[in-house]
């Protein structure tokens, strides 16, 4: 009715930060453009200017929305499931994954590796969405001392997650 | 074997509910009416199986029993489902998000003095959806959540808060709670005719006198039935409209998307067709609990980073100082933080932005890469309404100003969700408009005066709607 919308994107501020102890966190908000489907705003937060390239970031929250995308779509096999719940009056979810929970684990899994090979090397590390209830990404930026070199990254990033 | 020496998530869960069988059952804090719901089903069925069951099951057919144990044994799981599932509670804020979110809040609030926005506005699908913020869970609520106030939390797709399955109904829940409609006004329906026909059969021989003699507990039963039937089938036939319009119950009655003044105003969420929207709502995805009941506490926030930013994290030996002053992460110099945040919210998220002012801004022009101005427009009308009230009642302190933390006071105390609902009811037209300024000059009570304050705001916000209502 009034011209004064503004589209959900931009306006809610797409992160916001705060320096504490724990080093800077960003929060990378929700888009509801789309509905109420989870999806993430893609837009590059400043703060990350000098430690990462647009590109690479922007690839990761596309694949992250990628995935939730087809966490939440309703193929003919997610019905099925569905409908297959309901004869069994759902006791069918004690024994089996859902689909989402297939995907969610696929979810942790490719955040587990971009933060290993990209974004811890350079400081930076991504939480998993579902810890924070799916509302935020939360990126906590700190100075590790010596791994701003792309050489020192290799063998430090072996040493982790293993 | 070693699970009672750790803590799990739901022992230190924020809301009100109750947690059975360590965290995996959960229910809504009173359950006292889901127990009469179970016992009375359990009953009637009890009653229906040891009296009529046998005296159809040689005069009919056996397969009365076996339809009536399909029946309740349907219900009776789609009640347990729904009474004892997560109905999609959103997790509150952790505190650094809603340190984030707070400083943002007082940055845009601070240059003016004023108290930040309590909505803000997003489009949904290209229409425009009010996001509430939440004093409890430290957020802003996305679309279609609202805070249930029994239970302390917000719901995903709350639909209602529902005392007879002692538990909200929401996104994860409501195919349940449909099921268990659905099924239970057939089990009635079904129960009913069996006690009828049961007493038709001896009316046959010995007159209803003689039947209602042989036969007390059909009696029951059928009265049971009788005034529980109507009801049960009133609520399928509504719930099975709002499945197929993807509507909410919450929202059905707040009018959501019901045609205003001859604007139609269509859900933003349906997908058009209505067997579509059923599918998609009954079979659809099912989205996973978001509480993570059974997950275990970590002491540390610290443990979810890897361990070497946990080490570097860790390190700085003036740390106790750093928490009282400022941060001991990497920034600008301490000179250059922004000060002009402090005056709204008592200065206390003034070391939250780093590198000054003019980085701030930068920030934020960055982010909001559209125009900020209708932003700061709502931001002043609600401090304009702010002041509405404050010359109303004179009972609000200072200039004029709602504090953010007299806000939440008057919504803890008063509890009435309405008094911060900017959404609902509709900006009046004119003359209802003053008749609010003249009401608000007679009450000085607390609720009135915010619910008014941000009602002027909301009309003051939107001057270009105002203008289309008149």
């Amino acid at each position: 009715m009034a011209n004064n919308r503004i589209p959900s994107g931009p306006n809610t501020p797409g992160s916001q930060q705060t320096p504490t102890q724990q080093g800077i966190k960003i929060f990378i908000q929700r888009d509801y453009s789309e509905g109420t489907a989870v999806k993430f705003q893609t837009r590059f937060p400043p703060e990350l200017e000098d430690r990462i390239d647009r590109q690479t970031f922007e690839f990761t929250m596309e694949r992250l929305n990628e995935h939730f995308e087809m966490a939440e779509t309703a193929d003919c096999s997610t019905y099925c499931e569905g409908c297959l719940a309901c004869l069994t009056a759902y006791f069918i979810y004690i024994c089996t994954e859902t689909h989402y929970e297939k995907h969610l684990r696929k979810i942790s899994k490719f955040i587990a590796t971009q933060n290993e090979r990209v974004y811890n090397p350079r400081g930076i590390h991504i939480t998993d969405p579902i810890l924070r209830g799916l509302r935020v990404i939360e990126i906590t930026i700190i100075d590790v001392p010596n791994c701003q070199s792309p050489t020192g990254n290799s063998t430090t990033s072996q040493l982790r997650h293993t | 074997m070693a699970s009672r020496r750790v803590t799990r998530k739901w022992e230190v869960f924020a809301g009100r509910n109750r947690f059975w069988c360590d965290g995996r059952l959960m229910t809504a804090p009173h359950p006292g009416v889901f127990a009469l719901t179970l016992a009375l089903i359990c009953g009637t069925c009890a009653l229906h199986f040891a009296f009529d069951c046998p005296f159809l099951a040689a005069r009919v057919s056996a397969a009365v029993p076996a339809a009536g144990a399909a029946l309740c044994a349907s219900t009776l799981a789609a009640l347990l489902r729904t009474a004892l599932s997560d109905p999609g509670i959103i997790p509150r804020a952790a505190p650094a998000e809603a340190a984030a979110l707070g400083a943002l809040e007082a940055a845009d609030a601070g240059a003016a003095g004023r108290p930040p926005p309590r909505a803000r506005e997003v489009l949904v699908r290209g229409r425009p959806v009010k996001l509430k913020y939440c004093f409890t869970c430290k957020m802003f609520r996305p679309p279609r959540a609202s805070h249930c106030s029994l239970c302390d939390n917000c719901v995903d797709r709350f639909d209602h808060h529902c005392p007879w399955v002692g538990n909200c109904v929401g996104k994860r829940n409501y195919r349940y709670f449909y099921a268990f409609v659905v099924s239970l006004s057939f089990l009635a329906v079904f129960v009913f005719a069996c006690a009828v026909a049961h007493l038709a059969l001896l009316a046959r021989g010995a007159g209803l006198a003689g039947a209602l003699r042989a036969s007390p507990a059909s009696a029951v039963v059928a009265a049971v039935c009788f005034l529980s039937v109507w009801s049960v089938l009133g609520l399928a036939g509504f719930h099975t409209y709002l499945a197929s319009t993807d509507q909410t119950t919450n929202e059905d009655i707040k009018g959501s998307f019901s045609t205003r003044r001859g604007v139609s105003n269509p859900n933003p969420y349906s997908r058009g067709h209505a067997c579509a929207n059923c599918w998609h709502v009954l079979c659809g995805p099912l989205a996973p609990s978001l509480i993570d009941r059974r997950g275990v506490v970590s002491a540390d926030a610290r443990d979810e980073l890897p361990p070497r930013f946990a080490q570097v994290l860790c390190v700085p030996p003036g740390a106790p100082a750093a928490a009282a002053g400022a941060p001991a992460s990497p920034a600008g110099p301490p000179a250059a933080r922004c000060e002009a945040a402090a005056s709204a919210l008592g200065g206390s998220y003034s070391n939250l932005f780093e590198g000054g002012e003019a980085a701030r801004h930068a920030y934020m022009n960055h982010s909001l890469d559209l125009d900020p101005v209708p932003l700061q427009e709502v931001c002043i009308s609600v401090g304009a309404g702010g002041g509405g009230a404050g010359g109303g009642g004179g009972a609000v302190a200072g200039g004029g100003a709602l504090s953010a933390s007299r806000l939440r006071l008057l919504h803890d105390t008063t509890m009435i969700d309405a008094a911060l609902d900017l959404d609902e009811p509709d900006p009046p037209s004119g003359p209802a408009h003053h008749a609010h300024n003249a009401h608000n000059a007679h009450h000085a009570h607390n609720a009135h005066q915010a619910h008014h304050a941000l009602h002027h705001a909301h009309i003051a916000g939107h001057p270009p709607a105002l203008a289309l209502a008149l």
